[in-house]
């Protein structure tokens, strides 16, 4: 039998925290606090800042409770990265210190209460209850229970594990931008709805977040929140299904555009096997054919984009050959990209990745050659 | 002054079921907890819940085997209720939207559980406690209008009045630090156990026995408060808990020289027996030198013999927490688990609809002892005990409250000794002990001797340590001195709950001197129907000792007998 790996020989060793502290009732600014602990290296920092509060500071407040990682209290910035407290190794945050002091701060876009305490509720909880937060079920209500498909169970528990910490709330580049901007953790609450067989509104919840200028087109697709997310929920990667079930299945077409770009996007690629930016717009707004740069609402947008435009240029982020010039890419890798889309899009159903689904059952070891031979 | 019908404290799986009922019955309803309801322990909870919801199933034969793990401690007219309203419990959570896995049928699927005589246990891969209660909550969200949240206030006291009837409550709002008497016709405590008096639990920091010390503090008698449940499977370092959900998709428990050990003591179940039996048989190997790791401290737990897809896709969770916390991969290896201090059997002793002897005071789910769990509860049980029980007290007291008219206890007394005390607590001189140095103290002389094995020597030792306890903590100092989220000076207040939790779950293990369920006496190995077969009740004398009394066991169709998995 494989020997547990024991992790525990090495004994403690002291590791140094850097804190970010505030008092709301001083009057004071926000200011670093530094402790030094002593932990076995695999032990979390959760663990660490209790070991400060219980020895040195009973002052230093932090919302926790489980200590595994499913009450979702603890959510905080680990040398600027957002991070579930009680699931990041001391060492593994040691590692990622810039001076070997592990930095602890509150989390972002979301206003601070005191020390690492924020204000979830005015921020991660008001966005949660703008996505209809509860099952609109089908009718009638069955005796027993709905019969629906196995896998769409199991499809939903990746967003039902959400544990609603706001580690991707914190991260949101989009959100920094537009603080209006429902945001990873309550959209992909809304595919827990959407997703699931049993509610009745599956249209009018993608219209209504297809429609809404701070609604799934209005996320930048930039990944921060897949990396945040302790529980693997993969945030943007549900946003992205939102998109392909109101675009796909209900052919939703949003007065934000975003369908049009969408398709814009993807076409350009299949077209020229890269991005061309400045034909981006133009088919946007205009649609595919070549009279869609004469569309008024592509104008206007072309119009508002010169300044930004003007200033790349200015500052040599593009060149204005660059701009005009066709993206291409060689023949050969461009038949390679259309194979991709080919084969994707001649599945009969469309490919979703799940979590909760992976992986096989082991290969069942090689049978050894029998002597007498094998009919099977 | 805030004014509801019904007062629930505590918003886990007990709390926000009562708060449904008590709205949907047309109460005006306040559910108030000292967390965010999401963070509430229920949230813990990973395997499944129980219900006879299978065609071949009857509500009778998980009656039995809840009576049987209990080693019939277990009121049997509370058993018969819980059981046979299962099944449309979670049908009505099924409806509420909790994602329920499904079998190619698309119906509802079941998993083996520990004790249980066939596979009854309804699951959300391994979260299902956190689905649950998220669900709960969406539906609270969904009441608004009927159902006012406090969320993040801290109780401190239960307001009776002068006819003893229980009136309301005394909170804090953790945020402000602002005290407010909260009138109300009913109170139900919700707010579960108190896994933290014991160092390690596999209960979260937030389990601080605080409605079983409030009720008891009211003069509500606490029962079984010996039984406390140590659950097989968890790490042997941190204590966190590894679901029965493994073991229910068939991994094996192996001591160091491979053997399934369980043979022994279960040659039928083997590692799904009762949780108290796999506990102690677990317990005598480690101490009989059998154990695994380098202090031999541990067992293995071995889900390799799971097939790897499905435990990716049922054990998801758990695969994660052996990554993350263990640094084992157990879809490869085994890993090393331990018993561990898990839920507390006992608690405030109510009825059928979850009241207490304290006219409108209730309690539901852990905070209380019905009694559905006796000696021993099974796995899976807890949340459905949550759920029927929750409910139960919702309606009853919705419709109480319908009949009587606000009580009007004076609250401003209450109020302002209180605050007194919060504010004494805040500047006391630093010359005793730290609030957290005692909690450590506390915790382990719990997990020393009121554990798996427990025997007179080692519980008198540990009453004598728990008293001393009391009184440090009753000078014990904090460092903040602020009034937002002060969670130093509730800190304080948490460890006078534990105190008088583990007070009584100590002098109720000296009492009973047999061997039952969870209760295991060295020096009294054998189970005494005839001297034992009862409950023991504890209520407070007015100078703050415990006062043991009995009460019988409801024994209704199924007679004691001879335990055997």
């Amino acid at each position: 039998m494989t020997e547990v790996h024991d992790r525990r020989a090495g004994g403690t060793e002291s590791f140094k925290l850097r804190m970010r502290r505030y008092d709301p009732e001083s009057g004071e600014a926000p200011y670093w606090d530094e402790h030094t602990i002593e932990l076995e290296p695999h032990r979390s920092v959760l663990e660490a800042i209790l070991q400060a509060r219980d020895r040195f500071d009973g002052s230093i407040g932090i919302r926790c409770s489980c200590r595994q990682a499913i009450c979702g209290s603890c959510g905080i910035r680990v040398n600027g990265e957002p991070a579930l407290a009680c699931h990041t190794h001391l060492d593994a945050a040691k590692l990622g210190a810039k001076d070997g002091v592990i930095e602890i701060e509150p989390m972002g876009n979301m206003p601070v209460i005191k020390d690492l305490i924020v204000d979830m509720d005015a921020v991660h909880w008001k966005k949660i209850r703008r996505v209809t937060p509860w099952l609109l079920a089908k009718q009638p209500v069955p005796e027993r229970e709905y019969i629906v498909p196995k896998e769409s169970m199991v499809d939903v528990t990746q967003t039902m594990a959400c544990i609603q910490c706001g580690a991707c709330v914190s991260d949101c580049l989009a959100m920094e931008v537009d603080p209006g901007f429902i945001g990873p953790a309550a959209l992909a609450k809304a595919y827990r709805f959407v997703g699931d067989p049993r509610d009745d509104q599956q249209f009018d919840r993608l219209n209504d977040l297809a429609q809404d200028p701070q609604g799934i087109f209005d996320c930048t697709h930039c990944f921060k929140c897949v990396e945040a997310c302790p529980k693997d929920v993969n945030p943007m990667g549900q946003i992205m299904r939102l998109r392909r079930i109101a675009i796909g299945d209900h052919h939703i077409v949003d007065k934000n555009n975003g369908e049009r770009h969408e398709a814009a996007f993807t076409g350009l690629i299949r077209d020229n096997g890269i991005l061309w930016e400045a034909e981006l717009l133009p088919r946007s707004y205009g649609g595919a054919s070549w009279f869609g740069k004469f569309a008024p609402a592509a104008g206007k947008e072309l119009l508002s984009s010169l300044p930004v435009a003007f200033y790349g240029l200015l500052r040599r982020k593009m060149t204005l050959g660059g701009i005009l010039k066709p993206h291409k890419i060689p023949s050969a890798d461009l038949k390679n990209v259309q194979a991709i889309y080919d084969k994707i899009e001649s599945r009969p159903e469309r490919y979703e990745l799940n979590l909760y689904i992976v992986g096989e059952d082991e290969a069942p070891e090689p049978v050894a050659a029998s002597p007498e031979g094998s009919n099977s | 002054m805030p004014e509801h019908d019904v007062l629930i404290i505590g918003a886990g799986l007990a709390g926000q079921r009562a708060a449904l009922a008590a709205a949907q019955a047309g109460a005006n309803v306040a559910i108030m907890s000292k967390v965010h309801p999401v963070r509430s322990h229920s949230v813990a909870a990973a395997g499944g819940i129980n219900a006879a919801i299978s065609v071949d199933d009857d509500w009778r034969s998980h009656a039995y085997d809840t009576v049987k793990g209990s080693d019939f401690l277990g009121d049997q007219d509370a058993i018969e209720v819980m059981c046979s309203e299962a099944p449309a419990e979670v049908m009505e959570l099924e409806h509420m939207g909790v994602t329920f896995h499904r079998n190619d049928k698309g119906e509802m699927d079941l998993r083996a559980f520990g004790g249980a005589s066939m596979k009854r246990t309804a699951y959300v891969a391994d979260i299902t406690g956190q689905a649950m209660l998220h669900v709960l909550y969406e539906q609270l969200m969904k009441h608004h209008e009927t159902v006012a949240r406090y969320e993040e206030w801290f109780t401190t006291s239960l307001l009776l009045d002068d006819e003893g009837r229980c009136a309301g409550a005394i909170a804090r709002d953790v945020r402000t630090g602002h005290m407010e008497a909260f009138r109300a016709k009913n109170v139900i405590l919700a707010c579960g156990g108190a896994g933290q008096a014991y160092k390690p639990t596999t209960n979260g920091l937030i389990v601080t026995g605080d409605g079983i010390a409030m009720a008891y503090r009211a003069g509500a008698p606490l029962m079984d408060m010996e039984m406390v449940q140590y659950h097989p499977t968890c790490l042997v370092e941190t204590g966190i808990l590894i679901t029965e959900g493994a073991r229910g998709e068939g991994a094996h428990l192996l001591n160091a020289n491979g053997e399934r050990f369980m043979e022994k003591s279960a040659p039928n179940k083997m590692e799904l027996a009762s949780r108290d039996v796999v506990s102690r048989a677990e317990q005598i190997e480690i101490n009989e030198g059998r154990g695994v790791g380098p202090d031999k401290a541990g067992i293995y737990l071995d889900v390799t013999v799971v097939p790897r897809k499905r435990t990716l896709e049922a054990l998801r969770e758990i695969v994660n927490l052996g990554k993350d916390f263990a640094g084992v991969d157990i879809t490869r290896e085994p890993i090393m688990i331990r018993p561990g201090q898990h839920y507390i059997m006992g608690g405030v002793k109510t009825d059928v609809d979850g009241r207490t002897p304290i006219e409108g005071l209730y309690a539901a789910g852990e905070v209380a002892c019905v009694s559905v769990h006796g000696g021993n509860r099974l796995g899976a049980n807890s949340l459905l005990d949550t759920l029927i029980f929750g409910r139960r007290s919702g309606e009853h007291a919705a419709a109480r409250a319908a009949s009587m008219s606000m009580p009007q206890a004076d609250v401003n007394t209450q109020l302002r000794d209180d605050s007194a005390k919060l504010e004494s607590i805040i500047n006391r001189p630093h010359d005793g002990r730290r609030v957290s140095e005692i909690k450590n103290e506390l915790g382990e002389t719990m997990n020393r001797h009121a554990a798996v094995f427990r025997d007179e020597t080692g519980l008198q030792g540990a009453l004598q340590t728990i008293e001393r306890l009391k009184e440090e903590a009753d000078k014990a100092w904090i460092d903040d001195r602020g009034t937002v989220f002060n969670q130093d000076v509730l800190g304080a207040l948490e460890l006078g709950y534990m105190v008088d939790c583990a007070q009584t779950t100590v002098v109720a293990a000296l009492e009973r001197k047999e061997s039952r369920g969870a209760q295991f006496r060295t020096d009294f190995p054998e189970r005494n129907d005839e001297e034992w077969l009862k409950h023991i009740d504890i209520s407070v004398n007015a100078d703050g000792s415990p006062e043991v009394s009995y009460s019988p066991v409801t024994i209704t169709q199924w007679q004691p007998e001879e335990r055997k998995y």
